[in-house]
C-alpha cells in the first residue's frame, strides 16, 4: 500500500476527489483458516463496518432508556416484571433491564473499538511516516487542479520564489502554515510546491486514540472505585469504614483497608423552599465537621453541585428528610425505644413516611408503629395531608402492629418496611385502623394497652453518597484531548498548492495551482493570498 | 405587566415577524422557480451575474437537470457566492437573471426584526428568572431557536443561502410556536440542583448546537429533495417542486450541511463532555445512563457515523444526508420525547 493507509472502503487517498467511485465488487477470495481471518480482520477494520457498528451502537442504547434499568431503579424493574407476567421474565433473561452491562451491548462497543485498534494501529505508523514528507514535485501541468491563478510580474523570479515563500510559510516561524520546497526545473522555470494540513490527520489519530484512553480509564475506574451511601442524622456522625454504609458496592480490585477512617458530623442542616404553594426547593446546605487521622477538625458545608473532598473521597449531597427523635416505653413502662427515625419524603411537601420497630420490649410482644410525617399538617374531614415542606405544624399519623417483628431470624430487612406477617394491627371496633396523631413534644398512649409513645424532636437528616474514584483525572484529560484533536482534524484544511515561475519577454509569469482534500470553500482564497503577496512585489 | 409577561408578549411578536417572513421567503422561492422556467428570458437578462451562473441556469432550466460538477451551480448560489462574500451582490443579482428579488428582501428584514424582538424576550426573560434564560424547555426552546435563527442570518453575510430562509424559519416557526402553547412555564429561579455555573457552560453550547443542526439539516433535506428531483424522481418532477431547480448544486448543499455539522458535532461533543463533569459535581457520577443521557450518547454516535459515512466509499452524497436526518431526528425526540415521556434526573421541563 502506498504511503496513504486508509482502512478498507475508505474513500480515496486524502487528495481523491470526494466523488464516490462505484463500490468496489467484493472478490470472493479463496479462504484457508488464515484467509479466512485475515478477511474477517480486513471486514473488521473497514470503515463500512466502523460505520455500521456505530449505527447499530446507537440502536442497541436505545431499549436502556425505553425499560427500567436495574442499576438506576431496582424497584421500577420489579415492578415492570409484576406488570408484564409473559414478556418481562424473556426481557430479563436477554439483558434488556441492565441494557450497557449487557453482552450484546458490550459486543458491539467492544468489536467497533477492535475495530478502531486495527484502523488506528496502522494509520499511525504512515503517518509517522508523513508527517516528515516534503511537499509532492510540482506537476507538469496545471489543468486539471479546482484551483488556479496566474500573475505577470516585473519582480524577478527569485524575488517572486521568495515572496511566495514568506506568504505561504506565515509570521510563525516555529509553527508554519506551509511546508515549502522550490526548485529549478530543467527547462529554468522555478517552482514552489508546498502543503499544509499534516496537523489534520494527527489530530483524527489523537481523536481515535483518546477514545481508547477513555474507554480504558473509564473500565480501570470501575475496578477501582468505591461508592457507598449513608444517612446521616443532624448532631450524629458517620465514620467511613464499610460497615458504616448503608449500601456499599466496589469494583473488584478495590481493597476496603485503603478507606481513609475520616469522620464526618452533621451539625446543622438547613433547606429553603419558595413560599408559594409548590414549594420549589432553592436551597440544601449541609454544614459537617470533618476530622481525618492525624488531622484537625474543620467545618465546612457541603451543598449540591459542591461535593465535599475527603480522605480522597467526594461526599455528594443526595437527599434530604426529617428523623424524629422518638421515645416508646413499654406497658410495663419501662424504657424500649429511643433515637431518631428516618422518615422518607414521598411528595414535595415533604409527606414522610417511616416505620419504628420497638424489639426490646420487657414484656408482651414487640410492636411495631407504620405511618407519616406531616411537616406542616392540614388535618381535614377527609385525612391530613402536609401543605408546606418546613416544620410549622408537625404531626405524626401512625398505626400500630404488634407481634414478631421477624428480626431475630437473621434475614436482613428493610428498615422502611414492616414485615407484617407475624404481627396484627391494631383495629377499633369498626374494623378499621386504630390511627394515633402525636404533636411534637407530645406523649400519647400506644392503643390496646402496649405502652406510649414521645414525641422529642425534629432532627433533619441528610442523604449522601461517598464516591472514590481515581480515573476522574485521566477520563478528564483523554476527554479533553479528544475534543481538541476532533477540532483540529474537522478545522485543520489540508491543501497543496504550486507555483511555476518562468520569464517571459523580460517579464515574470506565475502560474499557480491549488488542490484540497475534500471539500474546502477556503482553496481559492489561498491561492490568491500568495498570487498577492506576488503581485504586490511590483507595487513597492 | 411584569418583565416576564413582556419577555413571552415579544416572543409571540418574534412568532408573528417569522411568520410573515415564511411566507415572503416561500414566494421568493416560488419566484425563483418561475424564473427558471423561462430560460430564454433568463439568458435574455441583465446577465450581470457571474458567467458559471448563467450557463447552468439556462441548462438546468432547459433540461430540468443538473450536472454535478462544482460550478454546475444554478441561479443565485454560485460557487464563488458560497466561498466568499456576498456583499456586494444586490438582491437583483443573487435573485437571476431579470428576476427581481423583492420578497427575499421584505423576508430578511422581517426576519431580523423576529430576531431583534427574539433576543430581546430572551433578555427580559433571564432578568425576570434572575438568572441565565435556559433552565427550562421553554427557555431551551427561546433559545434554540434564536440561535438557529442568528446562526442563518450570520451565514447569510458571509454567503447567500437566503434559500435556506423559507426551512429554517418555517422549522423556528413551529418550534417556537410549540414552545409557547406547550411548554410555557412562568419564569422563576431555580432548584439547587440547577444552581451551578455548568447551567451557563453546558446549557448554552447545547443549545447552540441544537440551533446550528437545525440548519444543516435543512440544508442535508434540500440537498436530498434536490438530488431526487434531479434523478428525474416521478414524485418530485412536478412543477411545483421547480423550486429545487432554484437551489446551489447538491454537491453545494452537502458541504454547506456538513461544514455546519462539523462545528455543531464538536459542540455537541463538549456538551456531553460538560454535562459528565456537571453530573459528577450535582449527582455524584459523570455518567449513569440517565434517559437524557443515552439520548445524548445516541445523537453523538449517529453524527459520528455521519462523519464516517462521508468518508466511505459509495456512502457520501445521498447516504450520509440520510444520517443527518436520522441524526436531527434524534436531536428533536432528545429534546421533546425524553423530557416529556422518559423518567429521569433531567427533568427540568417545568412542566
Ligand atoms: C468508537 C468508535 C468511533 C468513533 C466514535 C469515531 C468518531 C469519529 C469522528 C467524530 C470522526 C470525525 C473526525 C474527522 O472527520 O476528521 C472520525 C473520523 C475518522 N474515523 Fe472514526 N470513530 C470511531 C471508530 C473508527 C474506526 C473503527 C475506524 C476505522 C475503521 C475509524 C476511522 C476513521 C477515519 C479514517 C476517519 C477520518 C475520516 C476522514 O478521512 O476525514 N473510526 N471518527
Amino acid at each position: 500500500m502506498s504511503e496513504d493507509y486508509r482502512p478498507d472502503g475508505h474513500a480515496g487517498g486524502p487528495y481523491a476527489e470526494t466523488e464516490p467511485g462505484a463500490a468496489t465488487p467484493v472478490a470472493l477470495p479463496r479462504l484457508g483458516f488464515v484467509g479466512t481471518l485475515r478477511w474477517t480482520w480486513r471486514q473488521l477494520t473497514s470503515m463500512r463496518v466502523a460505520l455500521m457498528l456505530l449505527m447499530l451502537l446507537a440502536v442497541v442504547a436505545v431499549p436502556g432508556s425505553v425499560l427500567p434499568q436495574r442499576p438506576q431503579d431496582p424497584a421500577a424493574v420489579a415492578r415492570y416484571l409484576a406488570d408484564n407476567p409473559g414478556l418481562a421474565p424473556w426481557l430479563d433473561r436477554l439483558g434488556f433491564f441492565d441494557v450497557y452491562a449487557s453482552v450484546w451491548f458490550s459486543a458491539v462497543y467492544i468489536l467497533l473499538f477492535v475495530s478502531l485498534v486495527g484502523c488506528i494501529v496502522p494509520r499511525t505508523r504512515v503517518h509517522l511516516r508523513a508527517v516528515r514528507a516534503r511537499p509532492p514535485r510540482t506537476p507538469r501541468r496545471f489543468d486539471r487542479f479546482p484551483a488556479r491563478g496566474s500573475a505577470v510580474v516585473d519582480a524577478a523570479p527569485e524575488e517572486v520564489v521568495g515572496a511566495a515563500r514568506r506568504s505561504l510559510t506565515g509570521s510563525v516561524g516555529l509553527l508554519p502554515r506551509f511546508r515549502v520546497d522550490d526548485a529549478v526545473e530543467a527547462g529554468g522555470a522555478r517552482t514552489v510546491a508546498a502543503e499544509r494540513g499534516y496537523l489534520r490527520e494527527s489530530g483524527n489519530l489523537l481523536f481515535h486514540l483518546a477514545l481508547l484512553g477513555i474507554l480504558v480509564s473509564v473500565a480501570t475506574g470501575q475496578m477501582l472505585h468505591y461508592r457507598g451511601q449513608a444517612l446521616v442524622v443532624e448532631g450524629r456522625g458517620f465514620a467511613n469504614a464499610v460497615t458504616d454504609y448503608d449500601t456499599f458496592e466496589a469494583g473488584t480490585a478495590f481493597d476496603p483497608r485503603s478507606l481513609v477512617p475520616f469522620t464526618l458530623t452533621l451539625d446543622e442542616f438547613t433547606a429553603e423552599f419558595t413560599t408559594d404553594a409548590a414549594a420549589s426547593p432553592r436551597d440544601f446546605v449541609a454544614d459537617v465537621t470533618v476530622t481525618e487521622p492525624g488531622a484537625e477538625e474543620s467545618v465546612t458545608s457541603i451543598r449540591v453541585n459542591h461535593p465535599l473532598t475527603v480522605g480522597g473521597a467526594k461526599v455528594y449531597l443526595m437527599g434530604n428528610g426529617y428523623a424524629p427523635e422518638l421515645t416508646v416505653h413499654d406497658a410495663a413502662g419501662e424504657l424500649a425505644f429511643a433515637g431518631t427515625v428516618p422518615f422518607v419524603p414521598e411528595d414535595a411537601q415533604y409527606l414522610s413516611r417511616g416505620v419504628v420497630k420497638v424489639p426490646d420490649v420487657s414484656t408482651g410482644e414487640q410492636v411495631g408503629l407504620v405511618g407519616y410525617l406531616l411537616p406542616t399538617a392540614e388535618v381535614t374531614e377527609s385525612g391530613a395531608r402536609s401543605v408546606y415542606p418546613q416544620p410549622f405544624d408537625p404531626l405524626l399519623v401512625l398505626t400500630v402492629w404488634s407481634g414478631d417483628l421477624g428480626l431475630d431470624d437473621g434475614v436482613p430487612q428493610n428498615v422502611y418496611e414492616l414485615e407484617t406477617t407475624e404481627m396484627t394491627q391494631v383495629l377499633e371496633e369498626d374494623g378499621t385502623p386504630t390511627t394515633i396523631l402525636v404533636g411534637l413534644g407530645e406523649t400519647v398512649e400506644l392503643p390496646g394497652g402496649l405502652g406510649t409513645l414521645t414525641w422529642d424532636g425534629l432532627p433533619r437528616f441528610m442523604a449522601v453518597d461517598l464516591r472514590y474514584d481515581p480515573a476522574l483525572p485521566w477520563i478528564l484529560a483523554f476527554s479533553i484531548a479528544a475534543l481538541v484533536g476532533l477540532s483540529v482534524s474537522l478545522f485543520t484544511p489540508r491543501r497543496r498548492l504550486w507555483l511555476r515561475v518562468t520569464e517571459q519577454d523580460g517579464r515574470t509569469v506565475v502560474d499557480g495551482a491549488a488542490l484540497a482534500r475534500g471539500d474546502d470553500l477556503g482553496l481559492d482564497g489561498e491561492l490568491d493570498r500568495v498570487m498577492d503577496a506576488v503581485r504586490a512585489l511590483d507595487g513597492r | 405587566m411584569g418583565t416576564g409577561e413582556l419577555s413571552t408578549l415579544l416572543a409571540w411578536g418574534a412568532v408573528t415577524a417569522y411568520a410573515i417572513a415564511l411566507v415572503a421567503f416561500s414566494i421568493d422561492l416560488a419566484r425563483l422557480a418561475d424564473g427558471l422556467a423561462r430560460p430564454a428570458e433568463a439568458l435574455g437578462g441583465r446577465g450581470q451575474a457571474a458567467a458559471a451562473g448563467d450557463t447552468v441556469a439556462a441548462g438546468a432550466g432547459a433540461a430540468g437537470t443538473t450536472t454535478m460538477t462544482p460550478v454546475a451551480t444554478p441561479v443565485g448560489t454560485t460557487s464563488a457566492d458560497l466561498a466568499g462574500p456576498s456583499g456586494d451582490d444586490g438582491p437583483e443579482a443573487a435573485g437571476g437573471p431579470g428576476r427581481s428579488r423583492r420578497a427575499v428582501g421584505v423576508a430578511m428584514a422581517t426576519t431580523t426584526l423576529g430576531l431583534g424582538l427574539h433576543v430581546l424576550a430572551a433578555v427580559l426573560r433571564g432578568i425576570a428568572a434572575g438568572r441565565v434564560p435556559w433552565a427550562n424547555m421553554y427557555e431551551f426552546t427561546l433559545v434554540g431557536t434564536l440561535v438557529a435563527v442568528a446562526t442563518f442570518l450570520a451565514l447569510c453575510r458571509r454567503r447567500d443561502v437566503r434559500f435556506l430562509g423559507s426551512l429554517v424559519v418555517g422549522l423556528v416557526l413551529i418550534a417556537l410556536g410549540v414552545g409557547l402553547a406547550a411548554f410555557y412555564v412562568p419564569a422563576d429561579a431555580v432548584e439547587p440542583a440547577l444552581q451551578s455555573y455548568w447551567l451557563v457552560i453546558h446549557v448554552s453550547i447545547a443549545t447552540i448546537a441544537t440551533g446550528l443542526l437545525t440548519v444543516s439539516f435543512a440544508a442535508s433535506a434540500l440537498q436530498l429533495l434536490k438530488d431526487s428531483r434531479d434523478r428525474g424522481s416521478a414524485r418530485l418532477s412536478a412543477a411545483r417542486w421547480r423550486l429545487l431547480d432554484a437551489l446551489p448544486s447538491t454537491r453545494d448543499l452537502e458541504a454547506l450541511s456538513f461544514r455546519i455539522n462539523a462545528v455543531g458535532f464538536v459542540l455537541w461533543t463538549f456538551t456531553i463532555m460538560a454535562g459528565a463533569v456537571w453530573a459528577e459535581h450535582a449527582w455524584g457520577r459523570y455518567w449513569g445512563w440517565d434517559p437524557k443521557e443515552v439520548w445524548s450518547f445516541v445523537v453523538w454516535v449517529v453524527y459520528a457515523a455521519y462523519l464516517h459515512a462521508r468518508t466511505t466509499r459509495g456512502w457520501s452524497g445521498r447516504r450520509a444526508a440520510w444520517f443527518v436526518l436520522v441524526g436531527y431526528a434524534t436531536v428533536i425526540f432528545n429534546f421533546t420525547g425524553v423530557n416529556l415521556f422518559f423518567q429521569g434526573l433531567h427533568s427540568y421541563s417545568g412542566l
